[in-house]
């Protein structure tokens, strides 16, 4: 009896250990949960106020980051900011570790000391990336009321946090204009992954940006009710492209890879069947390799790095957003679209959306990310 | 027609992974162990499936797929052996073992994959399995785009595994045997029939299925590993198992008809008389049906009748 219980108990803890040290990805697959579509986290940015720090370039102002578990190279959200922050550094003649650092969370529960570790280390800018990081980011900006910190994707209200969100629905907009351009049958599809406000904002933006170029586009809505299941994605996105939809736009996380496994499996039995895929979050071109073609028509994306280089200037010359929710959008390039399949984004394609992107940021047209907004949005057409 | 048309193919790729480890979970549990630890034998074998396609990939060539999923079941067979010594040899309980064998399997796949790839999850395989059309049967009208066009050869596969596991449980001395251990082991001890040697076959068998349901889900569904590749399909098929009554055709078509009740719910927003019903309900619809069908139309769900309890020799 004994030896049992003890046997158990060995192999339930070694689980944990083992679970404890690898859950970190979290932060790749499926981060749904709170973000619809992202991925992966993203991280805060935190723009701290000026303060004297010991580096040896052009200024002394000194900035640092948190990983979420996904890591500095998820190729996503934490890749992206640390590219941001490098950038940053560069450009003020700074150096990794004098100047610029980040510090890596191989788990949920390394993020309040990495984050107090920082700040003990004299770091004027601390940036928490991803919503994971929301609570530690709280919890240590009160215990260092002169440091300045930020957080992407998430909100904290705090006088020295500055709260980094992105503009979806434009991303999503100009995605949308390309899928209308691209689409041989006038019908296109959008996946969701949970009906969120994160989510709307995708998908009005999409069907708005669709519409702006043929009002008549039948655009199909389906929602798969999680952000892991990409078996379900498989199906949503086989359905679909049975009905003709030759592109469909995800904004579902691990989901939207059942999107791409379909897709490029369609391709293989049928090259010459002209069908895409359009990714999110992130350049997802890779995802749509198949043989010589690429299903990945374009991607909506979060620049992350631009956001953390823009707080971080910003703090540097002395006008930290404390307090603020900054809001990164097209015309601070804080969302875009991409251009890496050539052979897809046709030049005329990339115009016309470099059109539609300047009436966006001249104000020409507001981008909705309601229903509500759509609506109008579309009675404005 | 055409609707049957859509559904059924997506229906049976849904379902074959499920298949693969209802079966798994039927040896299993005929032999008198639960099996909680489905999810995780999935886990690993989506792993090793992804791991080795990955790295093998210009080695076999086109072949990988196939010689992924063998490599994974063997991998899940050997790793199933921890629930068979902890719940067979050691008299642990099986539920509790079951859980153990889903975190470990996770944490060990998670934990390795950041060891070797560097991040929480790997690059999308080069070689996943591929729909193809089956020569000639392809071309019968109604019956060929049903069930012989656009389909994994994997899916076959499945439905092949689950008349042989049949014809082995209820047509060989061997399936009597084991089952006899999971009825009775008393008595089937008595007549020299070594109960632990059964059940060690039986949980390993349960595990090569598991990896083998794991490893086809990663390569025809969702093409990488990561901490969300098998995220509860495990304790579906469970599920399928109860369903099917602990038999391995019952537990296929319970599989199946999970599938087709997750595609109807995808399929129906466009079926006419279907597409006003909020798509929350279509959404939790096969949920509801598995209930409804566990509830009443089956009848009773005997289960083995020494599933769960450890076989202590001598004892009454």
């Amino acid at each position: 009896m004994k030896k049992r219980f003890l046997l158990l108990v060995m192999l339930l803890t070694l689980g944990l250990i083992v679970a404890a040290c690898g859950n970190n990805d979290d932060n790749n697959a499926a981060d749904g949960n709170d973000n619809g579509t992202d991925t992966e986290q993203n991280g805060n940015d935190n723009a701290s106020g000026n303060d004297e720090g010991e580096a040896g370039g052009d200024t002394d102002y000194t900035v640092a980051m948190v990983t979420d578990v996904g890591g500095v190279d998820d190729k996503s959200f934490n890749q992206s900011a640390w590219e941001g922050i490098t950038a940053w550094g560069e450009e003020h003649g700074l150096a990794k570790g004098e100047g610029f650092d980040y510090l890596q969370s191989n788990t949920d529960a390394d993020y309040i000391p990495n984050l107090q570790q920082l700040a003990r280390a004299d770091f004027d800018l601390i940036y928490g990336i991803g919503f994971k990081l929301e609570k530690g980011i709280a919890d240590i900006a009160k215990q260092f009321p002169d440091k300045h910190f930020g957080i992407v994707d998430s909100v904290v209200d705090a006088d020295n946090v500055v709260s980094i969100g992105f503009a979806d629905n434009e991303s999503s907009f100009l995605v949308g204009v390309a899928a209308a351009l691209k689409t041989n049958t006038n019908k296109i599809g959008f996946i969701g992954g949970m009906e969120s406000d994160i989510i709307e904002a995708f998908e009005v933006g999409f069907r708005a940006g669709a519409m702006s170029v043929n009002p008549d586009i039948d655009i199909k809505v389906q929602y798969a009710g999680g952000f892991d299941k990409a078996d379900e994605g498989k199906l949503i996105a086989s359905s679909m492209y049975n009905e003709d939809r030759d592109v469909i736009f995800h904004a579902a996380g691990g989901t939207g890879n059942g999107l791409f496994n379909q897709a490029k499996d369609l391709k293989k039995n049928d090259p010459d069947r002209e069908i895409w895929a359009i990714g999110v979050d992130r350049d997802q071109h890779e995802e749509g390799k198949i043989d010589d073609h690429n299903i990945t028509l374009t991607s909506a994306v979060k620049r992350v790095d631009n956001a953390v280089h823009e707080v971080s200037n910003m703090a540097m010359d002395g006008n930290f957003p404390g307090g603020e929710i900054l809001k990164f959008d097209l015309k601070s390039e804080g969302v875009g679209y991409t251009t890496t399949n050539e052979d897809a984004m046709t030049q005329d394609i990339i115009d016309e959306v470099e059109s539609w992107k300047e009436k966006i940021i001249s104000g020409e047209i507001e981008v909705p990310s309601k229903y509500d907004g759509l609506e109008e949005y579309e009675e404005s057409l | 027609m055409e609707i049957l048309q859509s559904i059924i193919p997506t229906a049976l790729f849904f379902s074959a992974p499920l298949i693969f480890t209802a079966l798994g979970g039927v040896f299993s549990e005929r032999s008198g162990v639960i099996n909680i630890g489905l999810e995780g034998l999935m886990i690993m074998g989506a792993f090793v499936g992804i791991v080795f396609n990955l790295t093998f990939a210009d080695v076999f060539g086109d072949w990988t797929p196939w010689v992924s999923i063998f490599v994974a079941m063997i991998v899940s067979g050997i790793f199933s052996i921890i629930h068979a010594v902890a719940s067979v040899s050691l008299r642990a309980n099986q539920v509790v073992s079951g859980v153990a064998i889903n975190m470990l399997a996770l944490g060990i796949g998670i934990f390795l994959t950041k060891e070797w790839y560097g991040k929480g999850q790997t690059e999308m395989v080069s070689k996943p399995f591929y729909t193809t059309d089956v020569p000639f049967l392809s071309d019968i009208p109604v019956i060929g785009p049903m069930f012989f066009q656009s389909m994994y050869m994997t899916t076959y596969l499945a439905i092949f595994l689950a008349i042989a596991s049949w014809f082995v449980l209820f047509k060989t001395p061997f399936g009597l045997r084991l089952r006899a251990v999971g009825e009775h082991p008393m008595a089937a001890d008595t007549n020299g029939v070594n109960v632990y040697k059964m059940r060690y076959i039986a949980v390993i068998l349960s595990g090569a299925l598991g990896g083998l349901g794991g490893s086809v889900y990663a390569l025809t569904i969702a093409s990488n590993f990561s901490h969300a590749t098998i995220a509860g399909q495990g304790f579906m098929s469970l599920a399928a198992v109860i369903f099917g009554k602990w038999h391995p055709l019952g537990a296929m078509g319970a599989a199946i008809f999970f599938g087709l009740a997750q595609s109807l719910s995808v399929v129906s927003s466009s079926v006419p008389l279907l597409q006003d019903v909020p798509q929350v309900f279509l959404l939790v619809a096969p949920y509801v049906l598995t209930i409804l069908a566990l509830a009443g139309l089956i009848g009773r769900a005997d289960a083995p009748k020494a599933n769960g309890i450890p076989y202590i020799k001598g004892t009454r």
